[in-house]
């Protein structure tokens, strides 16, 4: 920006900003916010202590739906398994993105450009997509995983990932960061890339090693990116819907094996749309907001972000 | 001898030559190590991408005999357009026949009208945060972060309940009304407006040029690879997006490729090949938005980010 503009403009050139243009701007926003988020959001108060048959048949029943939700062992595993997929695929998501980035950082010119889309591009394909795909990568006999591992290990032609409860959530695990692992890569590269080099050449120049300037230097620089992308994994996988349901919708059991691939938001949507309580499943939706603000507050906590 | 693990034991072998060659100043054989790392990782990133092209174009014997593409001499018997012409065979539905086509139409309309409709609101939005101060302006944003921590899945059945009493269900509107203009957007705008020098704005005030004519004709034009890059989000956000058609639509022909496609799988189970090639095909249209506008999505995705 040129020095000028900082300048305050003299008082009688300047022309009337008008007061009414910025609220004319963001009129469609507010408009759409309060008939499609203000007012289902008040809904979903109301709704959590309905039993429902559809939109047409309601009865009160309190706190009914909670207590149902806290009972439902099926809610239980749900539960259990969306915390398994969270703490397990953020724990692997995390040191498999930063270190796609470590390792493109340290090249240079076209080709990196190149890797960098080939890391990116599953991101952009949607989880339907994705899932379908995987249900027939991850098949037995023929299946694009098994026929590798069989080349290179001489076993796992005949694994049934998805038919084995098991294998469901190494396999929904996999396929996640197949998906994601190029996009939280991005994150971490541009982090990367606005680390103080002056700092490492000191560091280097005093006889410091690779594994402590990493340790030193540049993991300390990218941490505030660390923590974002912590974040949204853990948000992100909280939401794990679709992935889950396009992969099991070719085998005999929806959910899983024992409901190895149930998860809260297949829950919700199970209790909306087969069972039609739409009571039931703002009460859910309730139950996993609630979740999903203790654990990133936690989170916020734990690693100090809220000091950065 | 099976060609991954050649392919594996030539690369090492290639290493260790190089590393015991170049002793003293070991940077030939780091810098090979490097690469070979790079090409196998995206070798595993880009292979279920290869192996579905392959799938596609493939019999059903030929899917489970070979693992890509068959040899040269069997392409005849075994490579066809079988499964693309089983895929848009006409299907009959409550309400009468259907080809694939339709799907694939109603998904780019929807996308395309998502797109242009977004664009135009959010960037409204992220204008008057970036470039005015008003009363309430601080209020707004504080809200508009606070709604983008909810999880969306809170708002599935009141919204659905909503929908049917304004009779929504099975419209269009249902799925374009409701993200119109949305708080991410308007960020995403707001971000890259700030950029844009005052003085510009302040000229052509003075000049007489109307609110709208300063936000089209001089504020749009800077922030060119934003517009670029939201364009692709919303685009193939709504291109992938399942939950939405999948509760809010009814009707067959209305219907988008990832709700049919996965269909599809539960209802033709054998048929790999036919679902197959609809998610080849219908990948493709994402894959050229993407790779046309992948400089521009990829720096500004990182713009959301904390500075590292």
């Amino acid at each position: 920006m040129r020095a000028a503009d900082n300048l305050p403009v003299p008082r009688r050139r300047r022309s009337p900003t008008p007061r009414w243009a910025p609220y004319l701007f963001v009129a469609p926003y507010i408009a759409v916010t309060l008939a499609f988020f203000a007012y289902p959001f008040a809904h979903a108060i109301e709704l959590a202590f309905y039993q429902t048959a559809g939109p047409n048949a309601r009865v009160w029943v309190g706190m009914g739906n909670f207590r149902y939700i806290l009972s439902d062992p099926d809610f239980r595993t749900a539960l259990y398994n969306t915390a398994v997929f969270s703490v397990a695929g953020t724990a692997i998501m995390l040191p498999a993105s930063l270190g796609l980035a470590l390792v493109l950082n340290s090249g240079r010119g076209r080709a990196r450009a190149w890797f960098r889309l080939f890391f990116f591009s599953p991101s952009v394909v949607g989880q339907i997509f994705v899932g379908i795909i995987f249900a027939v990568v991850l098949a037995p006999d023929y299946g694009l995983l098994n026929r590798f591992l069989q080349a290179l290990v001489g076993w796992g032609l005949e694994t049934r990932w998805l038919e084995n409860s098991a294998t469901v959530m190494p396999a929904i695990i996999i396929t996640n960061l197949w998906l994601y692992a190029g996009f939280n890569m991005i994150y971490f590269l541009a982090a990367l890339q606005n680390v103080d080099q002056n700092l490492i050449e000191a560091a280097r120049i005093d006889g410091a090693g690779r594994w402590r300037v990493f340790r030193h230097i540049t993991l300390p620089a990218i941490r505030p990116v660390a923590i974002f992308v912590l974040l949204i994994s853990t948000i992100g996988s909280f939401q794990l819907f679709e992935l889950p349901y396009a992969l099991m919708r070719g085998t005999t059991s929806p959910n899983g094996p024992n409901n190895s691939a149930l998860f809260i938001v297949g829950y919700l949507y199970d209790a909306a749309y087969s069972i039609g309580d739409l009571g039931l499943a703002s009460a859910v939706g309730w139950v996993l907001a609630l979740i999903m603000l203790t654990v990133s507050l936690i989170q916020i906590r734990l690693t100090g972000a809220s000091n950065d | 001898m099976n060609p991954v693990r050649l392919t594996l034991l030539a690369a090492a072998a290639v290493a260790a030559i190089l590393y015991a060659a170049d002793r003293r100043r070991p940077r030939l054989a780091g810098r090979y190590a490097r690469l070979m790392v790079l090409v196998f990782l995206a070798a595993a990133f880009l292979a279920p991408f290869a192996w579905i092209t392959c799938a596609a174009f493939k019999d059903r014997r030929a899917l489970m005999e070979y693992t890509f593409l068959p040899p040269l001499s069997a392409w005849r018997e075994t490579i066809n357009l079988g499964n693309f012409r089983k895929l848009f065979e006409p299907r009959t539905s409550l309400q009468g026949t259907i080809v694939f086509w339709q799907y694939l139409l109603n998904s780019l309309f929807l996308s395309s009208a998502a797109t242009v409709i977004q664009v135009f609101f959010c960037s409204l939005g992220g204008y008057a945060l970036a470039k005015f101060r008003f009363p309430g302006r601080r209020t707004l944003m504080l809200f508009m972060a606070g709604s983008l921590m909810l999880p969306s899945m809170l708002f599935l059945a009141p919204t659905y309940d909503m929908l049917v009493h304004i009779g929504w269900i099975d419209s269009y509107a249902a799925l374009l009304v409701p993200s119109a203009a949305n708080a991410f957007g308007i960020f995403l705008f707001r971000q890259a407006m700030l950029s844009v020098p005052n003085s510009l704005i302040e000229a052509a005030r003075v000049d007489g040029a109307s609110e709208f004519h300063i936000y089209s004709r001089i504020v749009m034009p800077l922030v060119q690879p934003m517009t670029a890059a939201f364009c692709l989000i919303v685009f193939m956000g709504q291109w992938n997006t399942f939950l939405g058609p999948q509760v809010f639509i009814q009707s067959d022909y209305k219907l988008t490729v990832p709700i049919i496609l996965s269909q599809y799988v539960s209802q033709f189970q054998e048929e790999y090949g036919m679902f197959l090639a609809g998610t080849f095909l219908s990948i493709l249209p994402i894959a050229a938005l993407f790779l046309t506008l992948q400089k521009e999505f990829i720096s500004e995705l990182t713009t959301s980010a904390p500075r590292g």
